[in-house]
């Protein structure tokens, strides 16, 4: 069977890649890179008009602009994003063919077909709904039709991922577990399918809802069963971007994990434990009691954290210790001194690890505190820690892979390499400088999805302090820094993908550079010698900023008004 | 490496370096003291959501804010009815696009059984400068019992997208002395 199947052999990692498996991870990777910079033009329209002094769109475009950002950036860029990685971890790393290419091609119709159909629905106008669609609040059919087509697609492509697992297990291409990468991928698709299952539960009764055959649907039970699709997504994106991490760790550095039993079951925890974190949306809403909020946070949540705290660990700790390994030894941080902060693949990566632990990590527990959340509910505070964490975590670190890819997979040599080195720095600290205005505006009370914070036509006037315009502007200039960064990226792969050097089929790309003796780091980390303060100092340094943020979040609930 | 197969076919049994152990205690620790705070806060803390709500016909929540209304207003504010309702009792705020209605005027260190309900599509009570988020639904009415502990006039944004009205949704709320 396998000897039908058409098979190049990378010239820098030996392996044996299918090319049709290479054809569907091109196609989705330029679908993704597509849609992020249409919605990521999006995103710079809605923060501009967010920036009191340019106050750019009129309401109804902004509403409409806000809808396409959410959709087009949260969903149709990551997801197809996601499915390249899919594909990557399972047929590339795994040596193997692909399983049903056909079936692969035909979720990508789908969701490409979704992801249109969802886009003209939007920009017809009638459908400004956001990407919650709350109801009752009704967009047209086409605009749910677009969603669900999207999702089967993308439930499609988990198929064929497990598919192809199964196939390489039975043909025997690979030696012993599967690589931590691909578990981590393994976990983010089994994630992907009770997500996907309960997305469907729920928005294929409000398409019907919405075509006239049904005639109500609970706007509690709609919340209650869209977050579970909602929230589980952003744990399929965790998991793409951990292994994402891991895999840019290895081909940088040769990284080995300190420990493969840790990691492993830290991805297992996002699977055993985040089923009921859609509970954290709902802290605020009526009719849930505080035992279940506390149980389905806590429960749900602090175990899932727990697994992003170690690995939050174990990704620097495997840096730090193949970095000491290669003799990079003196003080604390001479290791991280001297890696390499030039190659847009390690920069990109390291700043999705730091920004995603301290803005959207932290923030995003200290707002799911059953409480706490009375003080953040929709205010511009959501947008912040979720911008910290699928921007400045999982957009950034697919950024940060596509500089391997590009070489490896389209077999092109990257082009405006100086331009490469700055992107990751340009996009990471404006995308990290909107969450934390975005996030400092939302605790002075601004409102999120919102056209006009000087409520100018309301008839009863209302004045937000000073500060939160302030906070507004600066997030504007930062926003312009993000859309910068986002412009330079798609210039890059667009250029590159179209216009690079085609390397020759047993050529190894020459950037971004791999240390020369990558390949050396092979028996490190026996577990009695492992020595890696500098990680230690860092995560301790984290759990400072945690510990007191957190408390100070208590301090601020507690100067409201005594509510019971 | 990462990408490859475990280099020990049987990882499972590698044991954990001390400092990973470390900080997974650490971590986990954290998470239970987390978790005990939000229970600690029910008792000793003083903002807690009672989590008493009913289901409700719009028409039915109107029809008992209207009965508030025509009992206690004490003024009218463009084109709002002002009702100063007496300590203690039973207060409703309509959100409908786009309004809260009525204008309510408390008094300082009393406390109010707050009734929230929606009329027609969801909306998000924010009460600034104090910052109380709460979601508004139609069809469910939320009871919050609120003591305002300093007096002026508070601003009620709503927050939640409810249509292109949606930034000129505000309402207000005195506290007087
Ligand atoms: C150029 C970079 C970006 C800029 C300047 C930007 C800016 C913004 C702003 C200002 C908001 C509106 C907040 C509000 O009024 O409620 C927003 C919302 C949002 N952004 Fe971004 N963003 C960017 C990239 C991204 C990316 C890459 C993602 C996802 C991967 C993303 C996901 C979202 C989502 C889900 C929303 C919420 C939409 C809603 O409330 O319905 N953004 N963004
Ligand atoms: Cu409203
Ligand atoms: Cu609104």
């Amino acid at each position: 069977m396998s000897s039908l199947i058409d098979f190049r052999t990378c010239p820098t990692t030996g392996l044996k890649v299918d090319r049709a498996a290479e054809k569907l991870i091109k196609a989705n990777a330029v679908a993704a890179v597509v849609f992020l910079a249409i919605g990521g033009l999006f995103g710079l329209l809605v923060a501009l008009t967010r920036w009191p002094a340019v106050h750019f769109l009129p309401a109804d475009m902004f509403y409409l602009a806000l809808t396409a950002h959410g959709l087009d950036v949260l969903l149709v860029w990551i997801i197809f994003f996601e499915m390249a990685v899919l594909y990557f971890a399972s047929a590339i790393l795994l040596n193997s063919r692909l399983a049903g290419p056909k079936w692969a091609w035909t979720g990508f119709g789908l969701m490409l077909s979704g992801a249109l159909i969802t886009n003209v629905a939007v920009l017809q106008g009638q459908s400004s709904v956001m990407f919650t669609s709350y109801v009752p609040m009704m967009a047209e059919p086409p605009f749910y039709l677009g969603i669900i087509l999207f999702a089967v697609g993308a439930l499609i492509g988990c198929g064929v991922f497990f598919g192809t697992l199964v196939v390489a297990k039975r043909e025997k291409t690979y030696e012993g577990s599967v690589p931590l990468v691909t578990f981590g991928a393994l976990t983010a698709a089994i994630i992907a399918v009770f997500t996907i299952a309960s997305g469907a539960i729920i928005l294929i009764p409000t398409l019907l809802w919405s075509l006239g055959l049904v005639s109500h649907i609970d706007p509690i039970i709609y919340k209650t069963i869209w977050w579970a699709m909602g929230h589980s997504s952003q744990q399929i994106n965790v998991s793409a971007h951990v292994a994402v991490w891991y895999a840019i760790a290895a081909m940088v550095f040769g990284a080995k994990p300190l420990s493969e039993k840790v990691s492993r079951t830290a991805f297992l925890m996002y699977i055993l434990f985040l089923q009921l974190a859609s509970a954290h949306h709902m802290l605020v809403e009526p009719g849930f009691s505080s035992e279940w909020k506390i149980f389905n946070t806590s429960y749900a949540m602090y175990l899932a954290v727990l697994g992003s705290m170690v690995h939050g660990m174990t990704v620097p700790g495997s840096i730090e210790a193949a970095q000491r390994a290669r003799g990079l030894t003196k003080g604390m941080f001479e290791w991280l001194r001297k890696a390499p902060w030039g190659n847009p693949a390690f920069a990109g990566m390291f700043m999705s690890l730091v920004f995603f632990g301290f803005i959207g990590g932290i923030s995003g527990v200290v707002m799911g505190t059953e409480q706490i959340n009375l003080i953040m509910h929709n205010t511009l505070y959501v947008p912040g820690h979720f911008h910290g964490t699928v921007v400045a975590g999982t957009t950034l670190a697919f950024m940060a892979i596509t500089y391997i890819l590009v070489p490896l997979i389209f077999r092109r040599e990257l082009v405006l390499r100086k331009l490469a080195t700055w992107q990751p720095y340009v996009f990471g600290i404006g995308v990290a400088g909107i969450s934390v205005f975005m996030m400092g505006a939302g605790t002075l009370g601004v409102a999120r999805r919102h056209w006009d914070m000087t409520f100018a036509d309301a008839i009863l006037p209302f004045d937000y302090p000073s500060a939160a315009f302030l906070m507004m502007g600066l997030n504007g200039i930062f926003a312009v820094m993000a859309a910068l960064g986002g412009l330079m990226y798609v210039v890059i792969v667009v250029g590159s993908v179209f216009f690079g050097r085609k390397l020759a089929e047993d050529e190894k790309p020459s950037y971004p550079e791999v240390p020369p003796d990558s390949a050396a780091v092979g028996h490190y980390g026996s577990s009695e010698s492992l020595k890696i303060p500098g990680t230690a100092f860092l995560v301790g340094i984290f759990f400072v900023a945690f510990v007191l943020y957190y408390f100070v979040n208590w301090k601020y609930l507690s100067e409201i008004w005594p509510l019971s | 490496m990462a990408i490859t197969p475990p280099s020990e076919r049987i990882w499972w049994r590698q044991p954990i370096a001390r400092i990973e152990l470390i900080w997974i205690i650490i971590a986990f620790t954290w998470g239970l003291i987390m978790f005990f705070m939000m229970i600690y806060w029910h008792g000793a803390g003083e903002q807690n959501l009672s989590n008493e709500a009913y289901q409700i016909k719009p028409q039915v929540f109107a029809k008992h804010a209207q009965d508030m209304i025509d009992e206690y207003q004490v003024r009218e504010e463009s084109g709002f009815p002002v009702v100063h309702p007496p300590p203690g009792s039973d207060v409703y705020l309509i959100a409908r696009l786009w309004q809260w209605w009525p204008i309510l005027e408390l008094e300082k260190d009393q406390s109010y059984r707050l009734h929230l309900s929606s009329m027609d599509w969801q909306h998000g009570f924010s009460l600034q400068p104090v910052n109380i988020n709460v979601q508004v639904h139609p069809g469910y009415e939320m009871v919050i019992t609120v003591r305002p502990d300093r007096a002026g006039e508070f601003g009620v944004v709503c927050n939640e997208f409810c249509g292109i009205g949606h930034h000129m949704m505000v309402g207000k709320i005195y506290v007087v002395e």
